[in-house]
């Protein structure tokens, strides 16, 4: 039998608002104070670890080897390999499932799975006609030749170009992708803004109840996730005006996920590693699939993990009812609401080649401890950030325990992963 | 750093400092060092155990000079590293002569951070033999007043029975640097049959819990700990989780985000220990909190959250591991330390809360002490005085100064100081001493 990969625990810096407490911290801060709370907390310093996957959306060009040069940072041995991952806003589950891959293949006896993201210290680039002349005058070999690329640069070169969040096919934002689908669904207002209060009042309640002692390090004097907002409810969140989808739209700062700062990190073993460090062993990762959606021809953006589920349910023999605890990615509080309306359409599934309707979710098995609406959002962070949290819940309930995670990403991707409780 | 403090360490005001009687303090030998000169050792009355000791120990030894009772003391022709008296077997206040003949030679002739150790048997027998320990309480106390250059005395008082393996390590702690700021203090070794020697790793394979452990004195801790060779486990609240990770990822030890007054948290650390597969060797409960008032000031709340901290959770952690039954519980020959303070020995205006938690700490440990022996467990508190840590930055300077000079080393103590002296209660050889509160305060004049 191929050996298993087992969730040891996670570690994660809580979450902040972009531009917040974290302003001043690079990728490069965060995903080493994650790697180092991690550490401390399984006694890893100096340790060899098999290798070190994570990544991050946002990156400066100086950050081409981010995961590395984390890892040198940290309190890890320096022999510990690393490479860096991208997948948009399944970067994190993304880099779970490689690392459990390589742990199942019997190629590493352990590894990290990471993401960070910051959305404060966003890199900015000149634009495209000034890096041209740049790199020009880079190159010349006379003072003549540097003086006339120089003599090229125009005022309107010199507007600095900040990261797009918009879809390079369609030039939608997310936001406005997620508002089609909102209206296509016939989400409602109400729905949204009471699966928002849901989200920060579980989150509330799990961080009341000690539930994240030992899943957060806290960093930078912030001890807490700051988005989080344990009094918010249904007629405050009711409150706000549309943010997306024009003036009739349903969406608002308060259902959809801010843009955020933070880092996250799991620690991935083989049974014999674990047992060996004596470490504790929460869930095993049963199977990943990852889908993709035609969005440049009008699929619903981030609707892409409905046919990644539809898949590895049938791939398992399994069914909705099967699962312990659900976790859906709150990009916005639609989509998660859209997602569960997909998984309830004969139609839409069957278009997807699958044999049938995916089912109805028992909504008492949703993100019971929060999810990203009250967590925050930040972007390569959060699979990771759920592997965790979710690994520990369901070792709460004892073994046998199966979660599902459900993460939709930009570029019409969607991974999902299958734990089960060891 | 204040204005006022500003002035007073810019070179004018080190220069009217210095005239006013202000100067620099000396700097201490600290760590795992021994003496540079030569050890002294005055064997009074045919005594052997010091020899012995000192032999086991692998020290060298000089004879001492010995004063005749002149205008002029005799001195020593180079400064001396140590001197120890060996008072074992006085038994009459009128050999007490004998003390002040080997001890007058030294009062100038030690090098700086230099040692005096006085040995004698513990209070016990006729009248006149316990007036007799009594004096020597006394003349330690004396002299570690007028002791300059940071060299300190401390007077060990042995029960029956002691062989030089149960003193070994007492010794070696007195004579080396890692006692540097324990001075004028008097506290007991008995004996133990224990086979443990001394060694510069004595904690070589053995597991300890360090509480409070993020920051300052409890920091201190873990690494001096480590330093011998402990694997540590530190436990904090989870908002301290970013130091207590730098701290264990620093000592290669595991961090447990805990609040140590939860109503479970005995059965969280015990748990943690046992799937982490260690036997637990000691637990120092450093964790404290000041809630400083006027007694006239201070309210139920302040009151008891401080007991509850520094006392009252260490309790309910303690009956958890010590139970026998408990999986990641303390193992027979272990090791329990508390913190008490000066404040609570002394009293502090102030600290009605904090000063009856100390003193607390210091009851517990002698009331658990004889009930644990038989399990070979050993039970013990230290009693830091000043010491500089983020907390005491935190008081006016005026009279930071005063507290930091009111002692006989006229200096504050450092962290790493109350860490040796833990360290030194952890050392395996150290099985004879339990139910003992060690100050760690250079001679602090204020506190029985």
């Amino acid at each position: 039998m191929s050996p298993e990969a087992v969730i040891v625990g996670g570690n994660r810096i809580p979450f902040t608002k972009a531009g917040g407490r974290y302003a001043q911290a690079s990728n490069h801060d965060m995903l080493t104070a994650a790697l180092d709370g991690l550490v401390a907390r399984y006694g890893l310093a100096g340790e060899r670890v098999g290798e070190v996957a994570g990544g991050a959306v946002l990156k400066h060009s100086r950050d081409f080897n981010l995961t590395r040069e984390a890892v040198l940072s940290s309190a890890l041995s320096p022999l510990t390999p690393a490479c860096d991952v991208q997948q948009a806003c399944g970067t994190s589950l993304e880099t779970t499932v490689y690392i459990a891959n390589k742990i199942r293949l019997g190629q590493i006896p352990s590894g990290i799975a990471s993401g960070v993201d910051s959305a404060s210290d966003a890199p900015i680039a000149v634009s495209e006609p000034l890096r041209r002349i740049l790199l020009k005058a880079n190159a010349a070999k006379t003072v003549q030749q540097r003086i006339a690329a120089f003599s090229k640069i125009r005022p309107q070169h010199l507007a600095p170009a900040a990261p797009s969040v918009k879809e390079p096919r369609t030039g939608l934002s997310m936001g406005q992708h997620q508002a089609r689908t909102t209206e296509s669904w016939g989400i409602t207002r109400e729905a949204q803004d009471e699966l928002a209060a849901t989200s920060h009042a579980n989150l509330a309640a799990a961080w009341d109840g000690g539930f994240f002692d030992d899943l957060v390090t806290p960093y930078l004097g912030v001890t807490k996730d700051t988005i989080l907002r344990p009094d918010t409810s249904v007629e405050k969140l009711g409150a706000l005006k549309p943010a997306f989808g024009g003036p009739e739209g349903t969406m608002t700062a308060g259902n959809s996920t801010a843009l955020s700062d933070g880092a996250a990190a799991v620690l991935l073993a083989s049974r014999e590693w674990a047992e060996e460090h004596h470490l504790p062993m929460l869930a095993k990762v049963v199977d990943a699939e990852v889908a993709a959606v035609d969005h440049p021809s009008g699929a619903d953006l981030l609707l892409a993990p409905v046919a990644a589920t539809g898949r590895i349910l049938e791939r398992n023999g399994l069914t909705v009812g099967d699962f312990d605890l659900v976790e859906i990615h709150e990009a916005f509080a639609s989509t998660v609401l859209a997602t569960l309306a997909a998984w309830e359409s004969e139609e839409y599934c069957t278009g997807l080649g699958l044999s049938g309707a995916i089912g109805t979710l028992d909504r008492s098995k949703l993100n019971v401890n929060g999810s990203s609406l009250a967590v925050g959002h930040p972007f390569a962070a959060t699979g990771a950030r759920i592997v965790a949290s979710l690994a520990k819940m369901l070792h709460q309930r004892g073994p046998g325990s199966r979660g599902l995670i459900s993460v939709c990403a930009a570029g019409g991707l969607g991974v999902v992963a299958i734990l089960e409780a060891v | 750093m204040s204005a006022l403090e500003k002035v007073f360490y810019s070179p004018v005001g080190q220069g009217v400092a210095k005239k006013a009687g202000l100067s620099e303090p000396p700097t201490l030998r600290r760590g795992r060092t021994w003496p540079q000169g030569a050890i002294v050792l005055a064997p009074l009355e045919g005594a052997t155990l010091g020899k012995l000791t000192l032999k086991a120990l692998g020290r060298a030894f000089e004879a001492p000079v010995v004063d005749t009772d002149t205008d002029q003391a005799p001195g020593y022709g180079s400064r001396i590293g140590a001197l120890m008296v060996d008072a074992t077997a006085l038994t009459t206040l009128g050999q007490l002569e004998q003390v002040r003949a080997v001890l007058r030679p030294a009062m100038k002739g030690l090098e700086r951070s230099g040692r005096i150790v006085i040995l004698a048997a513990a209070p016990a027998g006729g009248w006149e033999q316990r007036a007799l320990a009594r004096a020597l309480d006394g003349i330690d106390r004396t002299v570690g007043k007028e002791l300059r250059g940071g060299a300190t005395t401390n007077l060990v008082y042995v029960e029956p029975g002691v062989r030089p393996g149960d003193l070994a390590s007492t010794l070696e702690f007195l004579l080396q640097g890692r006692s540097a700021f324990v001075d004028g203090q008097t506290w007991t070794v008995s004996a133990s049959g224990t086979k443990a020697t001394v060694s510069d790793k004595p904690l070589a394979g053995k597991t300890a819990v360090v509480t409070g452990a993020a920051r300052g004195i409890g920091a201190a801790i873990a690494r001096t700990l480590a330093r011998d060779g402990a694997h540590l486990i530190v436990v904090d609240i989870p908002p301290a989780g970013e130091a207590l990770a730098a701290v264990a990822n620093e000592v290669g030890g595991t961090a447990l985000h805990l609040d140590i007054t939860a109503a479970d948290a005995g059965h969280t650390l015990a748990a943690h220990i046992a799937e982490r597969g260690h036997e637990l060797y000691a637990v120092v409960h450093n964790a404290g909190i000041t809630r400083d008032k006027m007694l006239a000031n201070t309210d139920a709340a302040r009151w008891a959250s401080v007991l509850d901290v520094n006392l009252q959770a260490q309790m309910r952690i303690n009956d958890v591991l010590l139970n026998p039954k408990t999986k990641g519980g303390l193992a027979k020959g272990g090791r329990l330390v508390g913190i008490a303070s000066t404040s609570g020995l002394a009293g502090n205006k102030g600290q009605t809360n904090y000063a009856a938690s100390k003193a607390g700490v210091a009851g517990l440990v002698q009331a658990m002490a004889p009930d644990l022996a038989d399990r070979g467990i050993t039970v013990n508190a230290v009693a830091p005085g000043f010491i500089e840590t983020d907390m005491t930055a935190r008081i006016p300077f005026v009279q930071r100064e005063i507290f930091r000079r009111t002692n006989s080393l006229s200096q504050g103590g450092s962290p790493v100081d109350v860490a040796e002296t833990i360290g030194y209660l952890l050392d395996p050889a150290s099985a004879g001493v339990t139910g003992q509160v060690i100050r760690v305060c250079g001679q602090n004049l204020v506190g029985a």
